[in-house]
């Protein structure tokens, strides 16, 4: 891409020198982006939205907060009765992080059924799995720091899983809570790490972003752009597309801070923690139920610790499970089906992990697991052997060639602004 | 469009199994009507004070309300003078002094209320080994807010003929386990309203109710005010943004 | 907008734009900028204003004070919000002293008259105007300066028994709160 011509002189000096307008202009201006794009693909910049005001919300928090056992409970608190807007931007900040999630998920849950980690943006979608292992680690971290009870016990159990590690797993978890139980210090080093991680997460995002820019969206096509008949420059087109989606997006998000702030949290929370007394049930925040049913539908404590990060780990394997070399599901009619199924197995977890351990719900849970497990090792690699894709159009802007539906290429023409 | 209403359902797919979980068990809560429900709901000015009257004359022997300053009262009806006048009532331990001494003085607006006891063990101790809790927060620290204390409140009953209830417990339809150290605190009549409201056990408890909710988040009427102008913006800038971006993508196929 | 509908949705569309399209448009542009800066502005307000004093500290922005047990000649410290204020009840000599200073002579010109409301209490804020250290005086033993009133260790500024700036680098007088007597012994600053 050539450098485009600034009006500006001063522009035009600055960017002789520090080439930072040619950059955006040619990542966020002309940037060709395949024109079919549908709304599924603006979760992406959602999270990066989110991310902004986490962080933003975070570090005005940090300015009131004090991270010490006998006042961090009171100091929340006081950020939400005498901060000028501190209930405002606590409530955010709260609910913002089941917003990061909800948004993430979603934009996993697209990059599985358009087959967006298929080559060649295997490493970008290994990217994106490392940014939701860093969101998991600092929620996580962030849930301990109003001291509450659930802060506490969650601290507890989730710090606890190290110690099935054999051998070293015990002096893990004595250094990882800097005492003999979850106390002062461990408060004290979850908070200075709640506040770096985004930070590393920021930083991850922009590879994430620069293995994207490498070759562009996918689409719900799944075929490469052929040329600039398939492609729109991303401004104005996307970014007022993805700015109308910010706008929907927020409502939801201002629904929940406004008229439902506590829906998705716990009124355990409000309890000082006490070291002395567990609540009678205690359930993670929502976004981590269906990994913390995974981890008791094992009856073995190493068993259900691994199971639990491998359904992680498993997605980072996912480009090499799937060896079919279509993306999109549009042409995949049999993995279509197998992907709602485990949209559905993963809802079944999510619900399975609010429940007790006992009775029907281990039952379900185990079988979920199961089938999670079976989706991504066993079905994946037999359906990219046995499955017959439908034919495939051969460009963007080129309709489909006989049946298979009617995707967006059906109606497509050739583009005249070019 | 279809899809964000999709994605939308999604999210409310996965509050629901949330909100599953955090059902009482075995515990059944009626809703009551509130004035503080719903997207423009305000606090009854009335009831708040009454129910600071019941905290003030019945709860506060045993509760504390550690997290409320007396200057708050001032958002709930009462005057400058009056806040002044119910801080100047409580004892409040502070210093050093000169001397090096711990001293005690009147209350003043900015102390936080004063609790009954001086900490944990003395208030086991005074109640038979159970602990009163501060009712700062007890409003949103419990599944179901101000549903479940006005069912506690008025939830004391005869224990079913087949039950034992150990010494200083409680039957209560309402309380978890349905045993309760707590003995029932209200009785017909046993606050005088400053306002002539008779006072009936249910009288009562939804004031002490409504007073809890605002005790647990002063905010609220702020918060659902801010909300309602909020999402009025946010549903002009998105009829807005749609219309930019119908202009913008006309000539895209 | 019905119209934009019917051309994103159909196969043949006009080219050229209609005549009235650029100022439509340019409005619905301007409109959708306006609306969207309107919202940003909003949002900032509430991440500024969490700066300013939360309602706690803004509780106890105002003290009363005791003075009956200020004996003549003697001088106390009080906190008031976090800073240190000084209150001299002052001899007849010091209240003397205090007004047979020329006014034209000062850097700051203030008569004594104008920094107290009872000539025997002044209630000033004990911080130097130069840079904000605490002046000595308050104890008997200080080193009250060469005008008998409070001297700055931090770079020797003097102040007189009206707590004027006399000699040294204060460019103003130590400032006088905001206070009222509620009684002859019984103030409230702030």
């Amino acid at each position: 891409m050539s450098s485009p011509i600034f009006k500006s002189p001063v522009v035009r000096w600055i960017d002789h020198r520090l080439p930072i307008f040619s950059f955006m202009d040619h990542e966020l201006n002309e940037y060709p982006t395949p024109k079919n794009l549908s709304y599924w693909w603006n979760f992406g910049s959602l999270a990066g939205m989110v991310l902004v005001i986490m962080i933003i919300t975070g570090i005005v928090l940090a300015m009131h907060y004090t991270a010490h056992v006998d006042h961090a409970f009171e100091s929340v608190e006081r950020i939400m009765r005498d901060v000028n807007y501190g209930w405002l931007i606590r409530y955010i900040h709260m609910n913002g992080a089941s917003m990061f999630f909800i948004v993430v998920y979603i934009h996993t849950f697209r990059g599985l059924y358009y087959g967006s980690y298929k080559a060649p943006r295997e490493l970008l979608w290994i990217l994106g799995v490392v940014i939701l292992l860093l969101m998991m680690a600092t929620a996580f971290m962030g849930y301990v720091l109003p001291w509450g009870q659930m802060s506490f016990w969650g601290a507890t159990v989730i710090t606890n899983l190290f110690s099935a590690i054999p051998l070293v797993g015990e002096s893990i978890v004595t250094w990882l809570w800097g005492g003999f139980s979850v106390a002062n210090p461990t408060l004290n080093r979850f908070y200075a790490l709640h506040y770096l991680l985004p930070f590393v997460i920021v930083g991850v995002v922009v590879l994430h972003l620069v293995a994207l820019h490498r070759f562009g969206s996918n689409n719900p096509l799944g075929i490469d752009t052929k040329g600039p008949q398939d492609t729109i420059p991303f401004h104005p087109y996307y970014t007022v597309k993805d700015m109308f989606g910010m706008a929907v997006f927020l409502i939801v998000f201002a629904g929940f801070v406004f008229f439902a702030p506590n829906y998705l949290g716990h009124p355990d929370n409000y309890i000082p923690a006490n070291p002395l007394v567990t609540p009678a049930h205690i359930v993670p925040e929502w976004y981590f139920l269906p990994f913390y049913a995974i981890l008791r539908a094992i009856p073995d404590k190493l068993g259900g610790v691994l199971a639990m990060f491998g359904a992680i780990f498993v997605l980072f394997l996912l480009p090499w499970l799937d060896r079919s070399p279509v993306r999109s599901s549009r042409f995949r009619p049999i993995y279509k089906w197998f992907f709602w199924v485990l949209v559905a197995d993963c809802v079944l977890l999510t619900w399975a992990g609010a429940k007790p351990p006992e009775g029907i719900y281990v039952v379900l849970a185990r079988l979920g697991t199961a089938y999670y497990f079976a989706h991504f090792l066993l079905l994946l690699p037999l359906l990219s052997i046995f499955e017959t894709p439908r034919p495939r159009p051969t460009s963007i802007s080129q309709p489909v060639l006989r049946g298979g539906g009617v995707p967006a290429g059906a109606r497509a023409k050739p583009m005249e602004k070019a | 469009m279809r899809r964000i209403v999709l994605a939308t359902l999604a999210a409310a797919a996965l509050g629901l199994s949330v909100n599953a979980a955090n059902a009482v068990e075995g515990v059944t809560v009626p809703e009551q009507d509130w004035s503080f429900d719903g997207a423009f709901g305000t606090f009854d000015r009335a009831s708040l004070q009454r129910g600071y009257q019941v905290y003030q004359q019945v709860c506060a022997a045993c509760h504390g309300l550690s997290l409320v300053a007396y200057r708050d009262l001032e958002a709930i009806g009462f005057t400058e003078d009056q806040v002044k006048a119910i801080a100047a009532q409580a004892i409040v331990t502070d210093g050093p002094n000169d001397e090096g001494e711990m001293f005690e003085r009147e209350g003043i607006p900015a102390d936080r209320f004063v609790s009954p006891f001086p900490n944990e063990q003395a208030a086991r101790v005074a109640n038979g080994g159970a602990l009163p809790p501060d009712l700062s927060l007890i409003a949103q620290a419990r599944a179901g807010g101000a549903d479940y204390l006005y069912a506690l409140l008025v939830g004391y009953v005869e224990p079913p003929a087949d039950m034992e209830l150990p010494a200083g417990m409680y039957y209560n339809t309402a309380f978890p386990g349905h045993q309760i150290a707590m003995p029932p605190p209200l009785s017909e009549g046993v606050v005088a309203y400053d306002d002539g409201t008779t006072a009936t056990v249910e009288q009562m408890a939804h004031d002490v109710s409504t007073f809890m909710t605002w005790t647990a988040e002063p905010k609220l009427e702020e918060r659902k005010r801010t909300g309602v102008k909020t999402i009025l913006f946010l549903i002009v800038l998105t009829g807005l943004l749609y219309a930019t971006k119908r202009k913008v993508w006309q000539h895209v196929h | 907008m019905a119209e934009s509908v019917q051309v994103g949705g159909g196969v043949g569309r006009d080219e050229k734009p209609k005549s009235d399209e650029p100022t439509r448009r340019d409005f619905l542009y301007l409109a959708t900028a306006a609306v969207g800066a309107f919202g940003v502005a909003s949002v900032a307000w509430p991440l500024i204003d969490q700066m300013n004093p939360a309602a706690d500290v803004l509780a106890l922005s105002t003290i009363e004070v005791d003075l009956s047990q200020i004996e003549v000649g003697q001088r106390v410290t009080v906190s008031w919000r976090g800073n240190p204020v000084f209150i001299d009840h002052r001899t007849p000599e010091q209240i003397e002293e205090a007004r047979a200073v020329d006014v034209a002579e000062l850097r700051d010109p203030q008569t004594d008259a104008e920094r107290v409301i009872e000539p025997e209490w002044l209630v000033v804020v004990g911080i130097c105007t130069h840079l904000g250290c605490v002046p000595l005086g308050q104890r008997p033993s200080d080193d009250r300066g060469a005008f008998g009133g409070w001297f700055c260790p931090c770079h020797g500024s003097h102040y007189d028994t009206s707590g004027r700036a006399r000699r040294g680098p204060a460019p103003l007088n130590l400032a006088v709160p905001d206070y009222e007597f509620l009684e002859p012994t019984l103030i409230r600053i702030g």
